[in-house]
C-alpha cells in the first residue's frame, strides 16, 4: 500500500507545483484548520495529517485553531480573526452548521476558499463538504472485515444501535445490497442493543446461545462494538467468534489484544487533515475548482468526487488491526 | 470618569488611593493606560489590528458579556453575586428557539426572551432574598437547573429558522461599522451608570453592599433592593440571550458555555470589590474593552484558546496585585 501511495503521491505533487508555480515564489499559502475544540486526539491527529500535507506541497503554512469548548460562538471568534488575518483558506469541523454560515460567508465575500470536513456547514457557506465516508462505502466495509476472516463462509449477526437509529439502518441496508458480493456469508439475524453497554453486552449473549454457530458478529456502533467484544471474551468464545463493525482505537485496543476483535474499522483522523488540507491548498491556488459532480485531487487519498450538494466521501473507512493499534489508540 | 469623590469612594476609608499619592488617581486610570497598552502591543504585533471592520468584527467578543456584567457589577457591589447568567442564557435561548418554531414574529421572540430572563431572575432573586440563601450557593444550583432544562428539551438537537428580521439585534449595522450590539451596549452602560452614580437607589446598593444591617436600620428595603438586582441581572442576561440567538440563527443548549466566570472576571478588572461596597460603571466598560481587545489581539497571533484564558487570568491576577504591591512596598520604605 505505502509504495503505491508514495508513488501516487509524488505524481500529484507534481502536478501541483506545475500547477501552483505563481504562488511558490511568493508568501506561503495559509490554510487555517479550524476544529471543533482544542485538546481533541481525534482532531489534533487530523492537524498531524494537514502538516503532513503541508510538507509534500510546500510553502503552506498550516494554522490549527479552535475554541476551548465545542460552541458555534466561540468558533465564529476565531473565524472573524481568521478574515482579519485575510488567510488563504479556511477548512472546518463545524459545531453548528448554521450557527457559522454567516462569518463563513463574509470569509467567502472576502476571497477566502472555505470547505468543510467531518462535520458539515450550510450548503451555501462552503465550496464544498468533504466526508470522511459514504454510507454504501461504510456498508460494504463492515461486511468485508467479516468475510475477510471467513474464506469459506460462515455465519454472522449484526447486533446495531436502536431500531430507529438512521445511520445505522442506512450502513445496514447497505450492507445488504451487497451480500452478493459475498457469497457463503449468511446473516442470520440483527439484534438492538440501543447504544447501551449493558443491553449490547445481554443481546450479544443471546447471539451467541441462539446461534451456536456464529462466527462473527458485525456492530456498526462504537458502543455496541466493545460490549460484544467483553460478551465473546467472557462466553470463553474467543477465536470462534469475531467481533468487528465501527469502533474506536481507544476502547478497542483491549479487544484486538484479546483476539475477540481481528479487526474493526473508522475513518482514519490523520488522513482525514491530510485531505482537507490538500483540497484546500488545490481550491485556493485554483489548481481546481468545486464544481457539483465533479472532482478535486486529495494527493496520496486519490481524487474526491463531489455529489449534486458539493459533498464529496475521502474514502472506505480505515481498517484497524494488531499491526496499527498501538500507534492509534492513544490518537482517539 | 470623574466621580473619584462619589459617596461610593469616601464610605472606603482603606481605598489605595490615599497610599498611592497622586501617580494612580484612580482604577480607571490604571485601567485607561492597560487598555492603551494592550492596544498598542496589538497595533505592533499584528499588521491586521487596525482596521476598521476587523476592530468592529472584534466588539462581538464582549458586548454582549459587558450587557449582563453591568448589572452583574451592581449585584457585586450590594455583596451579591450569579453565577448562573450563562445558563439563563441557554434557557432563553432555548425558549425563544420553541417559540420560533411555532411561527412567533421577532417582537415576540425578544418579549419571551427578556421575559424567560426575568423569571430566572427572579426565581434566584426569590430563593435568596425570600429564603435567606446564600447566593452562590442559590445560583450554582440554578446554573445546572437552567441549563439543564435547555438540554432535556434539545439534546443533542438545535433549533433554527428564526425569522429574518429577527438577525437584526446581532447582526445589523446602525452606520458604517457601528454594530446594533455596540449600540445596545453603549446604551445600557449609560442606563447603568446613571443607575448606580446618579440615583439615590444606586447609593442603597453601595450602603447594602458595605454594611447590609446598618443599611437596614437606616431604613433601605433590603431584601427589595437585592430581589431588584437579580431581576435586573436576569433581564440583561435575557437582552444578551437575544443578541446572541440573533447572531448565531441557531440555539443549541451549549450556547454561552462559561460565560459566567468571563462576565464576573470582566466585573472584577473593572475594579468591583469582590466583596461588595465599592465600584464603577466606567471601570466595567474599560474592562470589557480590554478583553474584548485582549482575545481578538491574541486571535489574531493564533494563539490558542486554551493559552488564552491563561493570559486573561494573568491580567486579572497583575491588574488586581499590582497597586496593592505598590502598597506594600511603599509601606515598608516609608
Amino acid at each position: 500500500m505505502s509504495m503505491t501511495r508514495r508513488l501516487f503521491a509524488g505524481t500529484t505533487a507534481l502536478a501541483l507545483t506545475t500547477f501552483g508555480t505563481g504562488a511558490m515564489a511568493e508568501e506561503p499559502v495559509r490554510i487555517a484548520l479550524l476544529v471543533k475544540a482544542l485538546g481533541i486526539g481525534f482532531f489534533e491527529a487530523a492537524r498531524d495529517g494537514a502538516e503532513e500535507a503541508a510538507a509534500e506541497l510546500g510553502n503552506v503554512e498550516i494554522i490549527y485553531t479552535g475554541p476551548t469548548d465545542t460552541t458555534a460562538e466561540g468558533q465564529i471568534e476565531v473565524i472573524n480573526s481568521l478574515i482579519a488575518q485575510n488567510v488563504d483558506a479556511i477548512a472546518i469541523s463545524a459545531n453548528d452548521p448554521d450557527a457559522v454560515a454567516p462569518a463563513l460567508k463574509r470569509a467567502m465575500q472576502r476571497g477566502i476558499t472555505v470547505i468543510s470536513w467531518d462535520s458539515g456547514v450550510a450548503e451555501d457557506a462552503r465550496a464544498l463538504h468533504l466526508a470522511p465516508s459514504s454510507d454504501a462505502l461504510i456498508g460494504n466495509t463492515i461486511i468485508k472485515l467479516a468475510a475477510d476472516h471467513l474464506p469459506d463462509g460462515g455465519q454472522v449477526a449484526v447486533l446495531s444501535a436502536t431500531s430507529t437509529s438512521t445511520n445505522q439502518n442506512t450502513w445496514i441496508a447497505e450492507m445488504e445490497k451487497v451480500m452478493g458480493n459475498y457469497p457463503g456469508i449468511d446473516v442470520v439475524g440483527t439484534v438492538y442493543g440501543d447504544d447501551l453497554a449493558d443491553k449490547s453486552y445481554r443481546e450479544a449473549q443471546g447471539l451467541m446461545q441462539t446461534y451456536p454457530d456464529l462466527d462473527a458478529i458485525i456492530a456498526p456502533t462504537s458502543v455496541g462494538i466493545v460490549a460484544a467484544a467483553r460478551a465473546v471474551e467472557d462466553a470463553g468464545k474467543v477465536g470462534e467468534v469475531n467481533v468487528t463493525g465501527l469502533g474506536l482505537p481507544s476502547e478497542m485496543a483491549g479487544a484486538i489484544e484479546s483476539g475477540a476483535s481481528q479487526s474493526f474499522a473508522i475513518w482514519n483522523p490523520i488522513d482525514l487533515g491530510y485531505a482537507a488540507a490538500t483540497v484546500a491548498y488545490n481550491l485556493s491556488t485554483g489548481a481546481a475548482e468545486a464544481a457539483p459532480g465533479g472532482t478535486v485531487p486529495m494527493g496520496r487519498m486519490g481524487e474526491l468526487q463531489l455529489d449534486d450538494t458539493g459533498t464529496g466521501a475521502m474514502a472506505d473507512p480505515f481498517t484497524y488491526d494488531a499491526s496499527n493499534i498501538e500507534q492509534f489508540k492513544d490518537i482517539f | 470618569m470623574t466621580d473619584t469623590a462619589s459617596p461610593a469612594s469616601r464610605q472606603v476609608p482603606d481605598r489605595l488611593r490615599s497610599r498611592l499619592g497622586r501617580a494612580i488617581r484612580s482604577w480607571e486610570v490604571l485601567l485607561i493606560a492597560v487598555a492603551v497598552a494592550v492596544f498598542t502591543f496589538n497595533a505592533l504585533a499584528s499588521p491586521y489590528f487596525l482596521n476598521a471592520w476587523n476592530l468592529s468584527d472584534a466588539t462581538f467578543n464582549f458586548t454582549e458579556k459587558a450587557m449582563i456584567a453591568f448589572a452583574m457589577a451592581l449585584l457585586i457591589i450590594a455583596g451579591e453575586i450569579d453565577l448562573s447568567v450563562a445558563s439563563i442564557i441557554a434557557l432563553a435561548s432555548t425558549a425563544m428557539g420553541a417559540a420560533a418554531q411555532v411561527g412567533a414574529g421577532t417582537p415576540e421572540l425578544v418579549a419571551i426572551g427578556l421575559g424567560v430572563g426575568l423569571l430566572c431572575g427572579a426565581f434566584n432573586g426569590a430563593l435568596v432574598t425570600g429564603l435567606g440563601l446564600p447566593s452562590i450557593v442559590v445560583t450554582i444550583g440554578t446554573l445546572s437547573l437552567f441549563r439543564g432544562i435547555s438540554y432535556m428539551v434539545l439534546g443533542d438537537r438545535s433549533f433554527g429558522g428564526y425569522p429574518t428580521s429577527f438577525a437584526w439585534f446581532g447582526q445589523g449595522y446602525v452606520w458604517w461599522v457601528i454594530t446594533v450590539e455596540m449600540v445596545i451596549f453603549a446604551l445600557c452602560a449609560l442606563t447603568f451608570w446613571v443607575l448606580l452614580h446618579r440615583t439615590s437607589f444606586g447609593r442603597q446598593v453601595y450602603a447594602i453592599g458595605n454594611n447590609p444591617t446598618g443599611a437596614l436600620f437606616s431604613g433601605i428595603r433590603v431584601r427589595r433592593v437585592k430581589f431588584t438586582l437579580f431581576l435586573l441581572t436576569g433581564l440583561m442576561s435575557g437582552l444578551a440571550a437575544v443578541c446572541l440567538t440573533s447572531r448565531l440563527g441557531s440555539t443549541r443548549p451549549s450556547i454561552a458555555q462559561g460565560w459566567e466566570l468571563e462576565v464576573v472576571t470582566m466585573v472584577v478588572l473593572g475594579g468591583v470589590n469582590i466583596l461588595g461596597g465599592s465600584g464603577t460603571i466606567p471601570g466595567v466598560v474599560l474592562a470589557a474593552i480590554i478583553m474584548g481587545m485582549v482575545t481578538f489581539g491574541l486571535g489574531l497571533l493564533n494563539v490558542p484558546g486554551i493559552v488564552m484564558s491563561i493570559f486573561v487570568g494573568l491580567l486579572l491576577i497583575a491588574v488586581i496585585a499590582l497597586p496593592r504591591l505598590v502598597t506594600l512596598v511603599r509601606a515598608r520604605w516609608a
